[in-house]
């Protein structure tokens, strides 16, 4: 297999504000976080030769690339829409990266997008799942609880041991978007707040469980030979993987729910890409998919950020804070800026790219030091994963 | 020799109180406590349920039809029986047939089977019968009503109870009765009901078989039959010279209550549970006339291997605490609609899908063994392709792996679903909702079995698929 690293860069992005837009439409979030792409990047909608788009929700969002060609104009170009689940952000982007290393198109754009408060219901619903009859009933918080109670079981933990575990992630996620102007939830929770909230899917807690908005995020992506003529400081990608397990989880003989291969597996491709030895050492930073915050402790496992079963001394000891050897969703992450599916790989990119760049909105929150930040969503029952990583400089 | 050659029951595990249900009216108790189907339980799932009972060890395969009896099927056009019969695995030539529409529907289906054996038609016939009657809310009948079902199977090898004497009598009154549009049930005037209803046509039926049988009411070991309210069948019996103490077949009124079509049967199961060789059982059934039997029990009864019957299932029980829960399970109440749906059911992908769905088959790999479920056409494994024998779960047990309780996912009037991801011993996973459990008493390694019931009425159709839960105690669930 080859390798991506250093072939194409983005070279502008943008990012709508994410939470309960109600007086926005989805074309309206569009436009939003295109246009501030279109600027960073020094670019229009003309010069776009390709779009790839993450979309999740038909067809209340839209079907096709419609949403896209429809609001934007993009005329007489390829829009090409990925449904993958909550990867299908960063497989838009890995999609749109692909085409330009390609050499069939110079300058292309990776749009994701999500009106979920338009569906008229909180949460993703329920039916979550692929068969109308098997998974009738499932939920996200249910697929994700699964998790939490294997861990759980596995390592010995009491409920109680086991919910301030992740408990503290969910604490540490909202202290990172108290500080994020674009995040939905900007407050910060205490450790008590999260272990006496309601019960959503036990063990899970509501402050286990992300929010759900609408928001949209962009990518201008073009040939790293090239990317010097847009900006100063474009952002190059190094590596990516994406993995997709066969077989559901919950049917999946002698699956033990602790860890996935999905996950396994798209780190392992995106780190040989990137020649990454010591993700722990290497990664500066990180933005990863904490759709519930179980989900985030098994990715720190599992991309070998800590070793395995020891998640909770990292935890404990500040490592993934965002003064600690390795900041996670320096953001606030899914936790604060809710999931508005299509739209979270590239909003998690975004972060990436601006610290990146020393660009992040509050300079409190920015990072010293970093030259290369990894982002990652993970999908579907969960069985899908996808993974970019990313430099500030060639090499 | 043609007769009973095993016998089955089901209760579902909820009870209610009929002091809870008298004091929601401000009104008087018929005191004990009556047996309440879950929200997702109707006749045709209970029906599986003592179908299975009955089948313990006897092998589907050679069942040649299965009769299904209730006043109240699920579909009201479309067959029970066929559907339970698929469920059970039976062979597609098996005979179906649906009984309906009368309290002696169970019985007609019984004296249906024995002429089928009795015909050459075929060796086997699984009778089950079934009911889930609705009362008018605040009625005597709301609280003397109850759910459960049971079956026989009928043959000649190995007759546990052989059909001595079989009679049968129309009689044409309105006494109970449902019109076509009708959700309760509407019954006359007590009197008339009971004294020229049930009264004289039980007194005629009993009085007839006894004859035809040259006996006397005294050679009869027990005498079972159903009992409209507390007090008639005890009269009956006294009236036709019965012992009530050591004769007369407990009601099940005070613990289950009056199950409809399936009643007989029920007190007939309980009959035969006790039943030793030689005993004499006169079994009648009442509905716009009556049926009699007279069974005389064999040796064969102590080789039967018991499966939960009516027994196993009284002691497995749980308190529903809530009348309104009652009315709601049953839609008599419209609870707050939970969450809607997403995904698209389909007639025609749930009609393709019935081995795994309706059959609970799940694929064993002929190349290295794996099994899993549903069934899969490539080996999740070693990936051979359409390699694979089919398995039959529905009948094994397996322990819980995973589970969350799920508060979004279930209806309002029961709003925890506990999804469970559980594996049988074999190593084949299971994704389902767990029913009839306490769920904060839910673990992982929890003994589970599955257990039929409707999901939901997607398509307009209603879509069963297996839950789990957790071991009713009182005795194994035998395939």
């Amino acid at each position: 297999m080859g390798s991506i690293k250093d072939k194409i860069a983005i070279v502008g992005m943008g990012c709508s504000k994410f939470g309960e837009r109600w007086g926005m439409g989805a074309g309206d979030l569009v436009i939003e976080s295109a246009y501030e792409a279109f600027e960073d990047a020094g670019v229009g909608p003309e010069d776009i030769e390709a779009c790839w788009v993450g979309q999740m929700y038909a067809p209340v969002n839209g079907l096709g690339g419609s949403t896209i060609a429809d609001t934007l104009k993009l005329r007489n170009i390829p829009i090409i829409r990925n449904e993958n689940w909550c990867t299908a952000g960063h497989i838009a982007l890995i999609e749109a990266a692909l085409a330009v290393a390609s050499g069939v198109y110079d300058v292309v754009m990776a749009i994701g997008v999500e009106k979920l408060k338009d569906t008229g219901y909180p949460g993703l619903g329920t039916g979550r799942g692929m068969n109308p009859v098997y998974e009738a009933r499932r939920t996200a918080p249910g697929s994700f609880g699964l998790i939490a109670t294997s861990y759980f079981e596995k390592y010995g933990l009491s409920m109680e041991e086991g919910k301030e575990i992740i408990g503290k992630i969910a604490v540490k996620n909202h202290r990172n978007g108290s500080m994020s102007p674009k995040a939905h939830f900007r407050n910060t929770i205490t450790l008590e707040k999260v272990m006496n909230a309601p019960i959503i899917a036990y063990p899970l807690g509501l402050f286990d469980c992300c929010g759900n908005s609408d928001g949209s995020a962009c990518a201008i992506i073009t040939r790293a030979d090239m990317a010097k003529n847009f900006r100063e400081d474009p952002i190059y990608m190094k590596g990516f993987g994406i993995s997709m397990d066969a077989v559901l989880p919950h049917t999946r003989p002698g699956f033990d729910w602790t860890s996935f291969e999905a996950l396994k597996n798209s780190s392992r491709q995106a780190y040989e890409m990137a020649g990454i030895k010591k993700p722990r050492e290497e990664i500066d930073l990180a933005e990863v998919h904490d759709c519930f915050s179980i989900t985030e402790l098994a990715i720190y496992e599992d991309f070998g950020f800590s070793s395995r079963g020891r998640a909770r001394e990292d935890i404990d000891s500040g490592f993934f804070e965002l003064e600690g050897g390795l900041p996670v969703n320096s953001d606030g992450g899914l936790k604060c800026f809710g999931h508005p599916v299509g739209a979270s790989g590239l909003r998690m990119t975004y972060e990436i790219y601006k610290q990146l760049q020393y660009k992040a909105d509050l300079p409190e929150r920015q990072i010293k030091n970093v030259h290369r930040g990894l982002s990652h969503t993970f999908g579907g029952p969960p069985q899908l994963s996808a993974v970019g990583v990313f430099g500030n400089e060639k090499g | 020799m043609i007769g009973i050659t095993s016998f089955g029951a089901y209760i579902p595990m909820y009870r209610l109180s009929r002091d809870t249900i008298a004091k929601a009216w401000g009104r008087g108790s018929l005191k004990g406590e009556r047996s309440v189907a879950n929200n997702d339980e109707d006749t045709l799932t209970m029906a599986v349920e003592a179908g299975s009972d009955c089948l313990k060890d006897f092998d589907r395969q050679k069942v040649d039809g299965l009769f299904f009896a209730t006043t109240n099927a699920p579909y009201k056009e479309k067959l029970s029986a066929g559907l339970a019969a698929t469920v059970l695995d039976f062979r597609e030539n098996a005979a179906t047939a649906d009984f309906a529409n009368s309290l002696r529907a169970g019985t007609a289906a019984l004296r249906a089977a024995i002429d089928g054996v009795k015909a050459g038609s075929g060796e086997n016939y699984l009778v089950v019968t079934s009911d889930c009657r609705l009362a008018s809310p605040r009625s005597d009948q709301e609280q003397l009503f109850g759910d459960g079902s049971a079956a026989v199977m009928v043959g000649a090898d190995k007759v546990i109870a052989s059909i001595e004497t079989s009679i049968s009598m129309n009689k044409e009154i309105v006494d109970v009765w449902r019109n076509d549009d009708d959700r309760f049930v509407r019954m006359g005037e007590g009197r008339f009901v009971v004294n020229e209803g049930y009264m004289a046509t039980m007194k005629e039926v009993i009085s007839r078989a006894l004859i035809q049988s040259k006996m006397e009411a005294s050679h009869i070991t027990k005498l079972v039959i159903p009992s409209p309210d507390f007090r008639s069948s005890t009269a009956l019996a006294k009236k036709l010279g019965f012992d009530v103490a050591s004769q007369l077949q407990g009601s099940l009124l005070d613990s289950v209550g009056h199950c409809g079509a399936a009643h007989p049967f029920l007190l007939l199961v309980s009959a035969l549970e006790e039943a030793k060789p030689g005993d004499t059982i006169l079994m009648a059934s009442y509905g716009d006339g009556a049926d009699a039997f007279v069974l005389k029990v064999t040796e064969e009864i102590e080789t039967l291997k018991g499966g939960r019957g009516v027994k196993g299932h009284l002691e497995s029980k749980k308190a529903l605490s809530y009348y309104d829960k009652m009315l709601s399970f049953r839609g008599i109440l419209e609870a707050a609609g939970g969450e809607p749906f997403r995904l698209f059911p389909s007639a025609a992908a749930y009609w393709r899908d019935q081995d795994s769905i309706l059959k609970c088959y799940g694929s064993k790999c002929k190349e290295c063994g794996r099994t899993q479920f549903p069934i899969q056409r490539i080996c999740s494994e070693c990936r051979s392709k359409d390699a694979y024998e089919l398995v039959r779960y529905s009948h094994k047990q397996g322990k819980v792996f995973t589970f969350t309780r799920d508060q979004l996912a279930g209806r309002s009037d029961d709003p925890v679903v506990v999804q469970t991801v559980f594996e049988t011993e074999d190593g084949a996973r299971f994704y389902l909702m767990m029913t009839d459990c306490d769920p904060e008493k839910v673990k992982v390694g929890l003994p589970v079995e599955f257990t039929f019931r409707r999901i939901y009425e997607g398509a307009n159709f209603h879509n069963y698929f297996w839950k789990c839960r957790p071991l009713r105690n009182g005795g194994a669930n035998h395939g």
